[in-house]
Parts: structure tokens; C-alpha cells; sequence
């Protein structure tokens, strides 16, 4: 049953967003990261979160699958928050036993749940959007240009997406593996720290032959279907960008531009008025 | 020991959009002794089935009596269970992970907790069980041919003193000659020590040869459970979940239905021959008499 | 000459023990030729350890030759200027269905050969919808391939190499692993690729009853060649196939064993039909 894990969280439906070209959409959630850390002033936050909104919007993915990827940092957010509050000297506006809560502090620390969960949620939204084959096929095109650095980039590609195919099947044998161990009075689970370090070795020994012995195969059939490399190779799914990648490329550089300038335009109204 | 299942259901990944019922509804009593041969197709439920029996997977409801004792209360030994009740995994010999065949055949009774005397005779007695000569004791598992490695590999079982011992396709994977050594090493482990024997195959000619009672596993239901004869009659409902009868049996049916008086609820190719014997033998006596 | 010619062929490797010294000389291969006609269908029987499998990869330079030569469409497999012609005239499919699946998606492993060889976009996707019809897993084709039985994946497999557009396919014991229904499938696309696209077959099996369809048996034992012919001529010699460790098929099997006791049953009896005639006949004689 592990085998049936979507890895990549990948949610399944038809989308503008899940068709745009994946390169568009890392290049897209990587600018989108670097503006979180350049805006300093609300207004900008504002703009982000309005682009975020619609964009999920557009990718009709629910929003609690975006919250998902929240649960796991709760806990660092939370103490970068505390820490954040109490540490930053300035001006003080709470005072509970010998720690204080500073203007700055407070500011500081709302700045930082919102950047790390911004973040986590656009880039939520390109996994949720994009398969893990699509991603792997957007960077390799993606750092192309440092194959004349000689980075294997397509390697690294194919690396990946081997890697991808087959955690679910090493999971699997993980499970059958530690169950057959279990059969003949294995604990995993009891003992201290070197006690469990120790029962893993029947687990661990089995799992590398076995990861051994399919990267031998594979390596073989690769061969067998005349694999040499990414030299002169043709894609069955070669990317392309059309109309809406440019289309979207155009929002990305829109959503910057408001941004950044989003701080000077709320102060010149305020001005006015 | 007995094994009695009560009404045992298993569902994966229950409440979530993806459950899949694996079991339903199972009620079956395992005595002591017999030898049985669980049948059914890939994802009929039979490896869900086995891995309730020792307790590695929970039922979803329903109950497991081990010697009238429910497994799944909480002052039940699990452990212990494991050691009485043996299971084998399909390629068993993937679980090998020791330096030399005998430390691997001792990693069971030593987490056991028995004494190193009494441990390394176990390891020893399972090893003679399984046919394994004493030469190979101190090779490296991996060098060993496929069907010894997987003889070493249910020796690890064995040495766990299990008193009902099963085997999840233990021919999986090897050719006629290793299934062989391998179906007749078990068939006469269970003549020597008398333990009950559960054989998952889907093989029906390999069971049919051996056991004494089969169950048809479909969908998650017992489908049927009898002596082989009896559930090699229902020939069609077999095919129709993608099984079949051993082949002789095809042959007497279709003996039969070409107007040949023969009995058609054979199952082996000794009894095949013996009927086809008689029946020449009757012909020719009437033919003198007449 | 032949799609796949063998002359002489020896093959040998060097045993080592854990330091690195060497051990002794396995001969895997040992003095074998063959002959096969473009179009056959061509099953290599034998048990594990036969050598069977050492065969198979040199018909695709996975392995040289020690000694001898293999020719693959005229071409010298030893000839590395070859090697790419040769792998994609001489499709291989392999034991294990999850050791040889690379794409994460049905159609994309289908098109990873066409994808290596260079093979035009919009050719490959013609290739692929044919190559998965062909072994009827079209409706798959966008399907994860841990979400299909042992059975649809090795018909995955088979189109993956039918897609490079092979003249001659050669399955490793394609089934060893499969369970029955998954035995029939495979079998089953393999028979069709044969009949219908004329596409040269060499089966590599220890299933006797794989190989009743095929033109042409070898039977083998410690390297060497040690029965050829008609899976007839085969199945005829019952006490033989026994000394080589192979399994009788029960309805040969019977039929023998009735001859031995004197019930006159002709000998390499492949199918229930044929049992029941010889029976009718056998009944005729004796009334």
C-alpha cells in the first residue's frame, strides 16, 4: 500500500497553472521567494499575498492542501517568533517578567511568519501543480547553461528522476523487509539509542543489497535501450513555451514591479490625502 | 495450537479516500497438523491473511484466538506468538543480511533470548531440517546457490521453534529442480516434527501433490475450503477468478465428456494413471467376457 | 545467414574470492552454435545455472564473446562501432518487471529508447501508442507503473522495446516472477508480436509450457546445447527432459507414463485435445 504515496504531493486536476510550462513555474516561485526578502514595508506584503491568492485561485487546488506543507515548520516558526520578539532591542512595549516585547520585536517577528509562510505556501503551489517528472524536466532546461561549466546537469536529471521512480519501491521493501525481520523476533522499537542503532543492521544490510542489485539491473536495461548519456538524445516531451508561459512571465515581472514600488505609491497617497 | 479467526476484517488505509478492503468477513479454524495450501490470485487478500496470523498486521474487526488466547489484548505476548507461529516471506532469502549462514540462522532465537548453548543448537537442528550440509555453515549467505539461500533463509524461521509454520510462495522465482527441493524439503519437515504447515502458492499442481486441505482465497472472502478433490470440482468458478485446476484434471474431465467412463475428480498423476489403468484393464475383461 | 547467427561461442569468467584472488575459471558458455531464421519464434529452455542467461546478453553486447563469434543482422557484436545497431536490432526484456521500468509514467518508459536513439518528437508518440496497443496497455498509458501487476509490466517492458522498432526481441524469463494470470498475458503479447508484426522471438524460460508455441527449441545444461528441435521432438524424449531437471508438462507426463505400462499412447503429446484423440484411438485398438 506504501507504493500508492503521491510523491511530490502532486494534486491531480486541469488548471492554467498546471499547464503552464514548469519552467515558468520554478523560474516564477524562485522570484517569487527573492521578492518575500527584498519587500520590508506591508504594502508590498499586501501585493504578494493578492498574487498568491489569485494564483491558487487559478490552480483550483484547495487551499488546505497548501496548509499541509505548514504543519511541518509550525513548530520553527514558533520559536523563531519568540525568539524574535523577546531578543530585538527597541522600543519596549510589553514588559512580562524580565523579558520585554519590543515595537521593533513584534514588527520583526510578523515580517518573519509572514515571508516563511508565504513561502511555503508558493512553492506548495508549483509542487501541487507540477508532476515530479516535469520539475526535474523544467531544471534540467533550466541549468542547461551550466553545462558548459561541465555540470552534469542532465545526469542530475536523470539521477533525480530514477530517484523518484524507485523511493516508492525501496519503501515498500523497507516495510517487507523489516516485517520478515520482525517475523523472527526483531524490536525495532525498544532499547536505548545503541540498542536501536544495532537492530537496524538486519534491516539496513538487506536494503542496500537490494538497492544494489535493482541499480545493477537498471543500469543494465538502461544500456539495453541504447541509454548513452544526453548527447544526441530527442525528448518525447520536449518543452515549449507558448503564448500563456509569456503570458505569465509578463504577471511574474507585473507582481515585482507593484511590489517594490508598492511602499512609495501607499506613502505618496498618504501624502496626498 | 490452534488459530481460530472470528469474523476478521481488514481495510488499508482506513478513512482516508483511498481504503481498500483486504479482508472481509474471515472466519476459519486452523487445527494442529494439517496441511494446508492457501490459494489465490495476486491481490486476492492471502498475504493480508497470513501476516494477521502472527500478528504483524492488526485486523480492521474481528477477532484471532491463538491457543484461545486473543491476540490482540493488551497483555498478549506478541513476541512470543511470533516464535510459535512462523512466517516466511516470499524471497525470503532478501532477509539475509549476516556474515556467514550459521550468525543468520541464530538471529532469531537470539532475540529470543535463549542461551548461547541453546541458541547455536537450534541454529543447528534448523540448518539439518532444511537440508543444509555442515560445509556451508561458515560461507557467506550470498554465495550460496538460489534455492539454498532460501533454505537457509526458512531455517532462520525454523530456528524459532515455531509450531505452525508458513510459507509465503517459497518456490517464487526458482526452477523446477530448486521448487522441487524445496516442496519436498517441507513436505518432510512436516512428517518429521508434525507442526501445521500453511503453503501460499498458486501453484495448484504444487499443492495439490502435498496438502490436505485448500483454501481459495477471492477478493478478500474465503472462497473455498475443502479437501483439493472437492475444490478442484469447481473447475469454471476457479478459471473464473483467474485460477485453475492442476491440468490432469482437465484431461479425465474432458476424458469424461467424450463418453469415457472415467473419474473425473482426479488430481494427481499417479491417480490419472491408476484410473486410466483400470479403465483399459475393465474394457479389456469385458472384452473377453463378451 | 540468419537475423542471429552464433559460431563457436565460449564464454568464461574469472572467479574471485573476497580478497580479490582469483579462485578458478567458470566456463558459463561452452562451445555453442545457432542459427536463427528472421521470423521464428525461438525458446531456450534450461534450468538456473544452465547458461541460458550468459546467451541471452551476448545477443544484445551486454556480454563478448571469450571465444567465438555472434553475429546480430550480419553485424559482429564484438565491433564497438556496432553496439547501438546491434542493442536496437536486438530488443532485450528482462527478469525483474520494477529493474527495468525507468519513466515514472507508462508512455514516457515506452519512449525512453526511441528518446536515446534520437528518434524524431512526433515519431516517438506514434511509436508509443503502437508499441501500447500492441501489448494492450494503450488504456495505461498514463499510469504510474507501481500502480500495475507484475503482468502489465512486463508488457510495459515488451513495448518499450517494441517502440525502437526491434527486427528480433529476446525476453530474459520474462515470467520467473509473474504469477499465473500474469504468465498468460505476457505470453500471450509475445505469441501476438510473433504472429502479427513477424517480429523474430527468442524466449529464455524454464516454463516447458511456455514453449509449445514456439518453432524451435534449445534445450540447455552447463553451456552447452544438449537438446534441439521441434517442441515435439522435445517432448518426446520425457525421460531426458527428467535427467536435465525440467518440467514435464502433466498432460506429456501422463501420456508417457501410460505408454511405459503399456497403454499405446504416442510419444510428445503437447495438449488435453491431442490426449483425448490418441485416448479415442487407444480405446479403438483395444475393443
Amino acid at each position: 500500500m506504501l507504493r500508492d504515496i503521491t510523491l511530490g504531493q502532486y494534486y491531480q486536476t486541469d488548471s492554467v497553472i498546471h499547464r503552464l510550462d514548469p519552467r515558468v513555474k520554478l523560474a516564477a516561485t524562485i522570484i517569487f521567494i527573492i521578492s518575500l526578502f527584498v519587500f520590508n514595508d506591508i504594502a508590498g506584503y499586501i501585493v504578494a499575498a493578492l498574487f498568491l491568492a489569485i494564483v491558487i485561485k487559478l490552480s483550483k487546488v484547495p487551499f488546505k492542501f497548501m496548509v499541509k506543507g505548514m504543519k511541518a515548520i509550525v513548530f520553527l516558526l514558533i520559536i523563531t517568533v519568540v525568539f524574535n520578539l523577546f531578543l530585538t532591542p527597541g522600543e519596549p512595549v510589553l514588559r512580562i517578567w524580565k523579558l520585554t516585547i519590543t515595537k521593533e520585536g513584534i514588527k520583526l517577528a510578523a515580517f518573519l511568519v509572514i515571508r516563511l509562510s508565504f513561502l511555503i505556501i508558493g512553492s506548495s503551489v508549483m509542487t501541487l501543480t507540477t508532476t515530479p517528472n516535469q520539475l526535474t524536466d523544467g531544471m534540467e532546461s533550466l541549468m542547461s547553461p551550466l553545462k558548459k561549466l561541465k555540470v552534469p546537469v542532465h545526469e542530475v536529471a536523470m539521477m533525480m528522476s530514477i530517484a523518484l521512480r524507485f523511493i516508492p519501491i525501496l519503501m515498500e521493501e523497507t516495510d517487507k523487509i523489516m516485517k520478515a525481520q520482525m517475523a523472527r523476533g526483531a524490536d525495532f522499537e525498544s532499547g536505548n539509542v545503541i540498542k536501536k542503532a544495532k537492530s537496524l543492521v538486519p534491516l539496513l544490510v538487506p536494503l542496500f543489497i537490494s538497492a544494489f542489485r535493482r541499480a545493477n539491473d537498471l543500469a543494465m536495461a538502461m544500456e539495453a535501450r541504447c541509454y548513452r548519456g544526453g548527447e544526441h538524445r530527442t525528448r518525447m516531451k520536449p518543452l515549449h513555451y507558448v503564448k500563456r508561459d509569456f503570458a505569465a512571465y509578463a504577471c511574474v515581472a507585473l507582481y515585482l514591479i507593484t511590489g517594490a514600488a508598492a511602499g512609495r505609491i501607499a506613502e505618496t497617497v498618504c501624502a496626498l490625502l | 495450537m490452534p488459530i481460530i479467526l472470528d469474523k476478521v476484517s481488514h481495510v488499508y488505509g482506513e478513512d482516508t479516500a483511498m481504503a481498500v478492503t483486504a479482508l472481509k468477513n474471515i472466519s476459519l479454524v486452523i487445527p494442529d497438523g494439517q496441511f494446508i495450501g492457501l490459494i489465490g490470485h495476486t491481490g486476492s487478500g492471502k498475504s493480508t491473511l497470513i501476516q494477521h496470523l502472527n500478528g504483524l498486521i492488526k485486523a480492521t474487526s474481528g477477532n484471532i484466538y491463538f491457543n484461545g488466547e486473543d491476540i490482540d489484548a493488551d497483555d498478549f505476548d506478541k513476541k512470543r506468538l511470533r516464535s510459535k507461529v512462523g512466517l516466511v516471506f516470499q524471497y525470503p532469502e532478501h532477509q539475509l543480511f549476516e556474515t556467514d549462514v550459521f550468525s543468520d540462522v541464530c538471529y532469531g532465537p537470539k532475540n529470543l533470548g535463549l542461551t548461547q548453548k541453546e541458541i547455536q543448537l537450534r541454529a543447528y537442528e534448523a540448518l539439518k531440517l532444511v537440508g543444509i550440509e555442515d560445509e556451508y555453515f561458515y560461507q557467506s549467505p550470498f554465495d550460496l546457490s538460489g534455492g539454498q539461500k532460501r533454505r537457509v533463509a526458512i531455517a532462520g524461521v525454523l530456528a524459532m521453534k515455531p509450531e505452525v509454520l508458513i510459507l509465503d510462495e517459497p518456490t517464487a522465482g526458482l526452477d523446477p529442480e530448486g521448487r522441487d527441493e524445496i516442496l519436498d524439503q517441507i513436505s518432510k519437515l512436516k512428517k518429521e516434527t508434525g507442526i501445521t504447515v500453511i503453503l501460499v502458492s498458486h501453484s495448484m499442481e504444487d499443492v495439490a501433490k502435498y496438502v490436505d486441505r485448500i483454501i481459495v482465497m477471492n477478493r478478500g472472502s474465503v472462497m473455498f475450503d475443502d479437501e483439493p478433490k472437492e475444490v478442484f470440482r469447481h473447475c469454471e468458478e476457479l478459471e473464473s477468478v483467474g485460477l485453475a485446476a492442476p491440468q490432469v484434471t482437465y484431461i479425465m474431465k474432458k476424458l469424461r465428456d467424450n463418453g469415457y467412463d472415467v473419474r473425473d475428480d482426479v488430481t494427481t498423476i499417479e491417480e490419472a494413471k491408476t484410473e486410466i489403468i483400470r479403465y483399459f484393464s475393465n474394457l479389456k475383461s469385458a472384452k473377453t467376457r463378451g | 545467414m540468419g537475423i542471429i547467427k552464433v559460431k563457436d561461442l565460449i564464454f568464461e569468467y574469472i572467479r574471485r574470492d573476497e580478497e580479490g584472488n582469483v579462485e578458478g575459471i567458470t566456463t558459463a558458455i561452452d562451445d555453442i552454435n545457432l542459427d536463427i531464421e528472421q521470423g521464428d519464434f525461438v525458446s531456450v529452455l534450461g534450468h538456473n545455472g544452465s547458461g541460458k542467461s550468459t546467451l541471452a546478453k551476448h545477443l544484445n553486447a551486454i556480454l563478448y564473446p571469450t571465444e567465438g563469434t555472434v553475429w546480430v543482422d550480419g553485424k559482429d557484436t564484438q565491433n564497438n562501432e556496432y553496439i547501438w545497431d546491434i542493442r536496437q536490432t536486438a530488443g532485450m526484456v528482462f527478469q525483474n518487471p520494477d529493474n527495468q521500468i525507468i519513466g515514472q509514467v507508462v508512455e514516457e518508459d515506452v519512449g525512453f529508447g526511441p528518446e536515446n536513439m534520437g528518434v524524431l518528437t512526433k515519431e516517438i508518440w506514434e511509436r508509443v501508442d503502437e508499441s501500447l496497443k500492441a501489448v494492450g496497455m494503450y488504456e495505461f498509458r498514463k499510469y504510474s507503473p507501481n500502480k500495475l501487476s507484475g503482468g502489465q509490466k512486463q508488457r510495459v517492458s515488451i513495448a518499450g522495446v517494441i517502440a525502437m522498432h526491434p527486427k528480433c526481441i529476446i525476453l530474459d524469463e520474462p515470467t520467473a516472477m509473474l504469477d499465473p494470470k500474469g504468465r498468460r498475458e505476457v505470453i500471450r503479447a509475445v505469441r501476438a508480436l510473433n504472429d502479427v508484426e513477424h517480429i523474430t522471438v527468442i524466449l529464455i524460460t524454464h516454463y516447458m509450457d511456455e514453449v509449445i508455441y514456439s518453432d524451435k527449441v534449445y534445450v540447455m545444461d552447463k553451456g552447452k546445447i544438449a537438446l534441439h528441435g521441434t517442441p515435439r521432438e522435445i517432448f518426446s524424449k520425457v525421460e531426458r527432459l527428467k535427467e536435465l531437471r525440467l518440467d514435464v508438462p502433466q498432460v506429456t507426463l501422463l501420456a508417457h507414463e501410460l505408454k511405459e505400462a503399456g497403454i499405446p499412447m504416442p510419444d510428445g503429446i503437447l495438449t488435453k485435445e491431442e490426449f483425448a484423440a490418441a485416448f479415442d484411438e487407444c480405446v479403438n485398438r483395444a475393443i
